[in-house]
């Protein structure tokens, strides 16, 4: 083998990969990745976001989101060719939890990779935005019952 | 066969400069992104490149040889994201040795594939590559078998004549908790020029950012911006004399530097642990990742928008 063949090959391949990923893509609504959601483990999905009061996890969540995602899901989380809309009602509706959950883990073959190498507080944060971009949520009733920290 | 070429064609003529060209184009047209690189040099972890990313490195390794000159090796490395579980990259190996010559040493085809959908307790990713080197070749990618100093005294000249046509399978393990990445790669590899016997080796490496939650502002000297750690590697003998004798081993701290610009600064001081290895290894690497690569060479050739 040389040196030309073995980059020609690489470079086919990744493009037929790339194509065949691009074309597989479904548009934002609708999107199968949605259907995820569904599948995460219950206690996964209960856990309460830590950095919910915390007063920079917004805006440091933004600056994460910009950095890690904006180039997929688009810089306002609108969806694009290669993510869906994280606007969507399913996402939206999500608990923090469940968008921990899908960070943490991915959606490998869909084409989400994990973003475990993230450190936690910073998924966190990353879910804090994620979940500020939607409408206001009615208050928890379960956290008006909970001790002020 | 390729090395037997090396010295008449240059890579840099006819087609190859308008591939370069075409390449350096869509590089312009992706847009870089900033990613959380690991800071080791040798070790893997499991996380693989986004998908249709590109990271373009260069890397070096300054090395001091006793009874021999010192050297400094050099790879140029092409890590591209094809789905969000492969990971393919292609490596162009150099070496300088110091009072000797400079001379190219060959070219790796690597290719890491994630075995599980899902983060377990242990994340298992294998890894293939075919490498195409010469005997001159002083990266010190990995260290396996019965590598030892020595065979890096050889000089270029005859060191070159040598062609070895590899194929390197690797076992990576690893596994975040608490912002600390362990790191566990099991090496074994089979030179399949002649009679050789599979070879070993390994590589181990836990790291950290040096703050788990970012910061507010985007700024360059944010402590979540540096990831520190240190790794250990060496080789494990082969399957006629597996154990440590006639191996050598290093210990490397690690420190990688993800700048807001894009790119990434990697730096690690390796020391060799025992009289087969080398005393002293100075690496340093610098990467920037292009985002959207594989969308724009699609739109290259016509793919959609």
């Amino acid at each position: 083998m040389t040196l030309r063949a073995a980059v020609l090959i690489v470079l086919l391949a990744a493009s037929v990969v790339s194509r065949a990923q691009s074309n597989s893509s479904a548009p934002p609504k609708g999107n199968p990745v949605y259907a995820e959601l569904s599948k995460v483990p219950r206690k996964a999905a209960a856990r309460r976001n830590p950095l919910e009061a915390d007063p920079e996890a917004l805006a440091a969540g933004a600056k994460l989101f910009d950095l890690h995602c904006a180039e997929c899901h688009g810089e306002m989380a609108e969806g694009g060719k290669k993510a869906p809309s994280l606007l969507a009602d399913e996402v939206q509706q999500a608990t923090p939890g469940t968008l921990f959950w899908l960070l943490t883990n991915g959606v490998v073959r869909r084409g989400m990779p994990v973003w475990s190498k993230l450190p936690e507080p910073q998924r966190w944060q990353l879910v804090r935005f994620i979940k500020s971009l939607g409408p206001p949520q009615p208050p928890d009733p379960n956290r008006q019952k909970a001790p002020h920290p | 066969m390729l090395s037997a070429n090396i010295p008449t064609q240059s890579p840099f003529s006819g087609g190859w400069l308008s591939a370069f060209g075409l390449i350096a184009i869509v590089l312009f047209v992706a847009p870089p992104v900033q990613s959380q690189e690991s800071p080791y040099i040798v070790t893997y972890d499991h996380y693989l490149e986004e998908p249709g990313s590109l990271e373009v490195e260069y890397f070096s390794t300054f090395g001091t040889q006793r009874a021999g000159n010192d050297f400094h090796a050099f790879w140029a490395e092409f890590e591209y994201g094809a789905t969000a579980w492969w990971t393919t990259e292609l490596y162009f190996d150099g070496q300088t040795t110091f009072n000797d010559s400079t001379i190219f040493t060959g070219f790796r085809w690597e290719n890491r594939f994630r075995l599980l959908q899902r983060e377990h307790f242990l994340n298992p990713v294998l890894y293939i590559e075919y490498e195409q080197t010469s005997g001159a070749d002083k990266i010190l990618k990995e260290v396996e078998g019965h590598d030892i100093e020595a065979d890096y005294a050889v000089p270029n000249a005859l060191a070159r004549q040598e062609h070895d046509h590899e194929i390197e399978s690797k076992l990576l393990l690893s596994k975040t908790f608490a912002g600390w990445n362990i790191a566990e790669n099991t090496i074994a590899t089979k030179n399949v020029t002649g009679g050789n016997p599979w070879e070993f080796g390994y590589a181990i490496g836990t790291s950290r950012p040096l703050a788990l939650k970012a910061s507010v502002q985007r700024c360059s000297f944010c402590p979540e911006n540096f990831i520190a750690g240190i790794e250990m590697y060496g080789g494990l003998g082969d399957r006629h004399s597996f154990g440590l004798h006639d191996t050598s081993h290093y210990l490397a701290p690690v420190i990688a530097w993800n700048l807001p610009s894009d790119w990434t600064l990697r730096l690690s001081p390796g020391f060799g642990l025992n009289d087969n290895s080398h005393r002293f290894l100075l690496r340093w690497g610098v990467s920037r990742e292009f985002s959207g690569f594989g969308s724009a060479i699609s739109r290259l050739f016509g793919g959609r928008q």
